[in-house]
C-alpha cells in the first residue's frame, strides 16, 4: 500500500514526478536519464524498438515506465506498475508511469477499446521482462557466475556462491542512471517485444493485489495539476460562438459590437467556425455572448424532432445494411411454433457529456508545436492536427494530462485542433474552453437504435426462432480526431464521403436453432455541422442492443412461464459445438454467480401486485465484449405515485479473465453500472427541428447522489474451467459493464409492475404514463 | 478595472479586474489555485464550489466584487500543517476519485453538509450532496466516505 506521504515523499527524494504534474516534470525525468531536450522540439517518434524508450532505472534503485496509454481516471497507470514491476522484478513501491505523451513515450494509441491491458498490457510484459534478462546477465558478467547462479527480488539481485557471504548488486548499482542500448523486436507496437518469455501468472506477486491507485492522492489533496489547469506565458484564453440553428451559413460578424469589451485580441472567422481570442477568460465570456453574428438558416431541417424521432429512423430508407447473421431456418422455425411474440424497443441519442467540457491549450513556442489536453488519444491528436494545419508531425508534440471523464471520442478533440488552430493563428498560446452549454449540445452522440424483436418458442416452452432487426442511427460516424471530420474542420466546410456507420448485433453465448440478426443505418437530413454526430460512447452500441436483446429474452421467459435467469441459463446449457475460449461456460458461471450473490428465488415474473405506492422488482441482463462476461441482477423500487424508479441494489458479476488490480477494477466497475443505470433513466439528447434542446444539467439531467444504490455487490468470477493456468489472459474490462444495465432495469421494473419499459430512458413521465395504460 | 480586496484560505491578495467577474476565474487564474474548477459556469453542477461562511458556495456564479474580505476557503486551505483534513483522509481511505474532476466540490459539499450535520443518515447525505454531480458516478464511493469521516470527526 503507498500511504500518501510515503509516496509524496519517495517523489520528492527520487526528483521524479508523475506525467500528469505537467510537461515541465517530465521533461525534467528526461534531462535526467540525459535524453535530447524534448521540451524543445522537434519531437520524432520514440522508438519503440529501443528498450530505453519503455523502461529508465536510476542509481537509487527505482524504475520509470513510459507507456503510450492514457486513463480515464479507472488508475490504469497503477495496474502498469503491478504488471511491469513484476514482469521487471523491481519492488513495485519504487517505480512511476509515465503516459501518453507523443514525444516520450511510444504510440501505443492512447486509451480506447478497453484494450489497455487485453493488448497494450502484453508489450508492457514482454519489454519488462527483456529488462530483467538484460539486468541478469549484466549480474552474471558482474559476479563471473552463470546467470543459473542468480535469483531476483525487489530489483536486488543476489547470487550465492556456496562459501562465502551471499553477494547482492542492485539494478541501479548494474545500469541506473544509464541506458541499456538493448534493440527490441517486433513488426509493430503491439508485438514488441525482446528475447525473454513472460512470467507464469502464479510467479506474479502484484497482480491480483489492490495497491492504492497512484492517481488519487493529489486528486484529493488539490495538487493535481489538469490539462484545464495549464499555463504558459503569453497565454491567450478563447471561446468559441457556434451558430444557434443547426446547419446555419454565416452571413456577417459585427466586430463594432464588442468594441467596448477590453481585452479582445482577435475575431476569428473562418467559413462557419468563428472564436474570439481575449487577453484574459472573462473578457473572452464576455466577448462570446455579445459578439453579434448573422446566420442564414438552412433551406431544410438537420434533423426530425427527438419526439419523432423512432417513426422517422423506422419509416425512413437505410442508408446501408449489415451483412445478416443467419442460423438455421428462420422460416421454418416460426412456422412451426406454439407461440409467437414480438416487440420494438428504442434508445435514444445519447452524449458523453463530459463533467468539465472541451478545453486545451497550445503553445507556438520555438517554432513547434504543443498541444496541453486530456484526450485520451493524444497521439491521434497529434497525427491529426499535423495534417489539418499542414505542418509536418515532428514539430507537433502532444502532452497528455488528466481531464474530465469522457469515455469515448470526445469533444476534448475539437477543442484541441481549435487551440491549435487559433494558436498558429495569433502565433500565441491560446487556451480553448468550452461552455457547459456547447458540450451538451456539440459533444458526439452514441448512436440512437430502434430495433424489432421477433421470438417463436414451441409447446415446452423451448426458444426455437429468434429475429433481431436493428436500425442504428448512426451515420456519418466519425473517427477520432480526423483532420477532416472534427467539429472545426466541418465547420469550415471540409466534407468527404460520410462514413457509413453499422447497426451492431447482440454478442450473447445463447444456443438457438432458428436464429437471424440483421440491420441497417438510418441517415439523417443533414450530415455535416450538425450536434446528431456520432462517435463512440462507452461500448459503442453494446447498451442500445442489449437493452432490446436481453430485454427481449425477459419476454420470452415470460411467455414461457419460465424464470429469467433458468430461461438463459437453458440457452447456454443446450449448446453442444465447441466452446472455444469457455465462451459458454463462463457465461453460466457469471450468471449462477450473480443469482447465488443476490439470492434469487426461481419464478417467472412479475411478481404478485403489491398494494401501497412502492412496488418491488428484480432484473437479470447478461452480456459478452472481447472475452468479458458480465451478469447483472438488479433490483428496484418503483413509486406508483410518482414514477420515480429507484435501483435499490445492483449485483454484478464479473469475468475479465486475469484480475491485476481487484480493488481498481471494483471501483471502475461501480463507476461503469451508475453510468448505464444514468443513462436507463436520465439521458436523451433532445431537439427541436433546428436545435439542441439539452443543453446544460436541468435540461440534460444525470444521475445524482439521491439516485445512489443502498447496495452494490460486483464478484469477480473467474469462470476459466481452468482458472490457475499459468497463461490465464488479462481481458478488456473496461466497457462490458454498461451493456446489460438497461434491460436489467427495464426487466426489474416488469417484474415489480407488469409495465413493460420499451423506450429508453424510464423517465418517471414515461414510467407514469405506462402504468396508467 | 477595479483593484478588488480577497481574503483565501488565509492569505490576503489584491486583484485588478473587473468587479463583475465571478470569483472562479480569479481563483484560478489570477490566484493559481486549481482546487475549484469549471464545469458548467451556471451554477449547476458544483465543481467551482468554495466554502465562505461556512457555506458551499458555487463561485462560477458569484461575482468577486461580493466576496471581498471574508474568507474564503478552498480545497487547496481544507489541509492543516501538511495534514490531510479527515474528509480528505476519508477521500483517500474509501479510495473514492475516478477522474477526480468533480471532487474538490464533492468535499468541501461533505465539509459543509458534515458542520451542520455532524452525524448525517443516508437520507440527509443524498438530500445535502445531490446538487453536486459526478459523471464518473462515484457517488457510491463517496457515500461510505462522508460516513467514515463523520465517524472520525465525531
Amino acid at each position: 500500500m503507498i500511504k500518501n506521504s510515503s509516496r509524496r515523499e519517495f517523489l520528492q527524494t527520487s526528483g521524479l514526478l508523475v506525467a500528469s504534474v505537467a510537461a515541465i516534470s517530465v521533461d525534467g525525468v528526461e534531462a535526467f536519464l540525459q535524453r535530447p531536450a524534448a521540451g524543445a522540439g522537434p519531437y520524432p517518434d520514440p522508438d519503440f524498438r529501443q528498450l530505453d524508450s519503455w523502461i529508465a532505472i536510476r542509481p537509487d534503485n527505482t524504475a520509470t515506465f513510459y507507456v503510450g496509454k492514457t486513463d480515464l481516471g479507472q488508475g490504469t497507470g497503477t495496474a502498469f506498475r503491478q504488471i511491469m514491476s513484476d514482469e521487471l522484478d523491481i519492488a513495485f513501491e519504487n517505480t512511476t508511469c509515465v503516459m501518453g505523451s507523443t514525444d516520450i513515450t511510444v504510440d501505443q494509441g492512447g486509451s480506447g477499446g478497453s484494450d489497455a491491458l487485453q493488448t497494450d498490457g502484453y508489450p508492457m510484459r514482454r519489454v519488462a521482462a527483456e529488462g530483467r534478462r538484460v539486468l541478469l546477465d549484466m549480474a552474471a558478467e558482474y559476479f563471473g557466475v552463470p546467470v543459473t547462479a542468480l535469483s531476483v527480488s525487489d530489483g536486488v539481485v543476489s547470487t550465492r556462491t556456496g562459501d562465502t557471504a551471499d553477494r547482492t548488486v542492485t539494478y541501479g548499482q548494474l545500469i541506473g542512471g544509464k541506458k541499456f542500448n538493448v534493440t527490441l523486436t517486433g513488426r509493430n507496437i503491439d508485438a514488441t517485444t525482446g528475447k525473454a518469455p513472460l512470467k507464469p501468472v502464479q510467479a506474479m506477486k502484484n497482480v491480483g493485489k489492490s495497491p492504492r491507485r497512484d492517481d488519487i492522492p493529489a486528486k484529493v489533496d488539490g495538487t493535481q495539476r489538469w490539462a484545464v489547469d495549464m499555463k504558459v506565458p503569453g497565454m491567450l484564453h478563447a471561446r468559441n460562438v457556434r451558430p444557434p440553428m443547426v446547419g446555419a451559413t454565416l452571413k456577417a460578424v459585427d466586430e463594432s459590437s464588442i468594441k467596448d469589451v477590453p481585452g479582445v485580441v482577435k475575431v476569428v472567422s473562418r467559413g462557419n467556425y468563428v472564436a474570439v481570442v481575449c487577453e484574459r477568460e472573462e473578457q473572452a465570456i464576455r466577448a462570446a455572448r455579445q459578439l453579434k453574428v448573422e446566420w442564414t438558416p438552412p433551406a431544410t431541417a438537420p434533423f426530425p424532432t427527438s419526439e419523432d424521432l423512432f417513426t422517422y429512423m423506422r419509416a425512413t430508407p437505410t442508408s446501408s445494411v449489415s451483412e445478416p447473421v443467419v442460423t438455421g431456418d428462420l422460416a421454418a422455425g416460426f412456422a412451426g411454433a406454439a407461440t409467437v411474440i414480438e416487440a420494438k424497443y428504442d434508445v435514444p441519442y445519447q452524449g458523453h457529456t463530459a463533467f468539465g467540457p472541451a478545453h486545451a491549450l497550445a503553445d507556438p513556442s520555438n517554432g513547434q508545436l504543443t498541444i496541453y489536453s486530456n484526450d485520451m488519444k493524444s497521439y491521434g491528436m497529434r497525427t491529426g492536427v499535423a495534417q489539418f494545419l499542414k505542418i509536418p508531425k515532428e514539430k507537433i508534440r502532444v502532452v497528455w494530462m488528466q481531464g474530465p471523464q469522457a469515455y469515448g471520442r470526445t469533444a476534448a478533440e475539437d477543442a484541441g485542433f481549435e487551440a491549435a488552430f487559433l494558436a498558429t493563428e495569433l502565433n500565441r498560446p491560446v487556451r480553448m474552453q468550452w461552455t457547459r452549454q456547447e458540450e451538451t449540445s456539440w459533444d458526439t452522440k452514441g448512436p440512437a437504435y430502434a430495433v424489432n424483436m421477433r421470438g417463436a418458442l414451441d409447446a415446452k416452452g423451448q426458444l426455437v426462432a429468434l429475429d433481431y432487426d436493428a436500425r442504428a442511427g448512426d451515420f456519418n460516424h466519425v473517427g477520432y480526431n480526423e483532420a477532416d471530420t472534427v467539429l472545426i474542420a466541418q465547420l469550415m466546410g471540409q466534407r468527404k464521403t460520410p462514413a457509413r456507420g453499422r447497426a451492431s448485433y447482440p454478442n450473447d453465448k445463447y444456443t438457438v436453432p432458428n436464429r437471424r440478426m440483421a440491420g441497417g443505418v438510418v441517415p439523417m437530413p443533414l450530415a455535416w455541422e450538425t450536434p446528431v454526430r456520432m462517435g463512440n460512447l462507452r461500448d459503442p452500441d453494446g447498451p442500445q442492443v442489449t437493452f432490446a436483446s436481453e430485454s427481449f429474452v425477459d419476454e420470452l421467459a415470460i411467455a414461457a412461464k419460465a424464470d429469467p435467469v433458468a430461461f438463459r441459463l437453458a440457452l447456454l446449457d443446450r449448446g453442444t459445438g465447441d466452446d472455444s475460449g469457455f465462451k459458454r461456460a463462463r457465461s453460466i458461471a457469471c450468471l449462477k454467480a450473480a443469482a447465488q450473490k443476490f439470492g434469487w428465488d426461481t419464478r417467472t415474473s412479475p411478481r404478485p401486485r403489491s398494494s401501497g405506492d412502492i412496488a418491488v422488482g428484480r432484473g437479470v441482463a447478461y452480456a459478452y465484449r472481447s472475452e468479458t462476461v458480465v451478469a447483472e441482477i438488479v433490483e428496484v423500487e418503483v413509486n406508483k405515485r410518482t414514477g420515480h424508479i429507484w435501483a435499490k441494489r445492483i449485483v454484478c458479476a464479473h469475468d475479465c479473465g486475469l484480475v491485476i488490480n481487484p480493488d481498481a477494477l471494483t471501483h471502475a466497475l461501480e463507476g461503469g453500472l451508475l453510468h448505464a443505470l444514468s443513462r436507463a433513466l436520465y439521458e436523451e439528447a433532445r431537439f427541436d427541428q433546428s436545435k439542441m434542446l439539452t443543453v446544460d444539467w436541468i435540461t440534460s439531467p444525470t444521475l445524482t447522489h439521491a439516485d445512489v444504490p443502498e447496495k452494490i455487490d460486483i464478484i469477480q468470477v473467474n469462470g476459466d474451467p481452468n482458472p490457475n493456468r499459468p497463461d490465464l489472459q488479462h481481458y478488456g474490462a473496461g466497457e462490458t459493464i454498461c451493456k446489460p444495465m438497461l434491460a436489467a432495469v427495464a426487466n426489474a421494473v416488469f417484474d415489480a409492475t407488469g409495465v413493460r419499459m420499451r423506450r429508453v430512458p424510464f423517465t418517471a413521465q414515461r414510467v407514469l404514463a405506462a402504468l396508467k395504460i | 478595472m477595479a483593484a478588488l480586496n480577497l481574503l483565501v484560505n488565509g492569505k490576503r491578495h489584491t486583484v485588478e479586474a473587473e468587479p463583475s467577474t465571478p470569483l472562479l476565474y480569479i481563483l484560478r487564474n489570477d490566484l493559481d489555485l486549481a482546487g475549484p474548477r469549471f464545469g458548467c459556469g451556471l451554477g449547476q453542477c458544483g465543481a467551482c464550489t468554495v466554502l465562505i461562511g461556512g457555506q458551499a458556495v458555487r463561485s462560477c456564479v458569484r461575482p468577486v466584487s461580493q466576496v471581498q474580505n471574508v474568507e474564503i476557503t478552498t480545497l487547496e486551505g481544507l489541509s492543516k500543517d501538511g495534514q490531510l483534513h479527515p474528509i480528505q483522509q476519508a477521500w483517500l481511505d474509501e479510495q473514492v476519485p475516478a477522474c477526480g474532476f468533480c471532487q474538490n466540490g464533492q468535499m468541501l459539499t461533505a465539509k459543509a453538509l458534515l458542520d451542520k450535520t455532524p452525524n448525517p443518515t443516508d437520507a440527509q447525505i443524498r438530500e445535502g450532496m445531490k446538487g453536486t454531480l459526478c459523471r464518473c458516478m462515484t457517488y457510491y464511493r463517496i457515500n461510505a466516505a462522508v460516513k467514515l469521516a463523520a465517524k472520525r470527526l465525531a
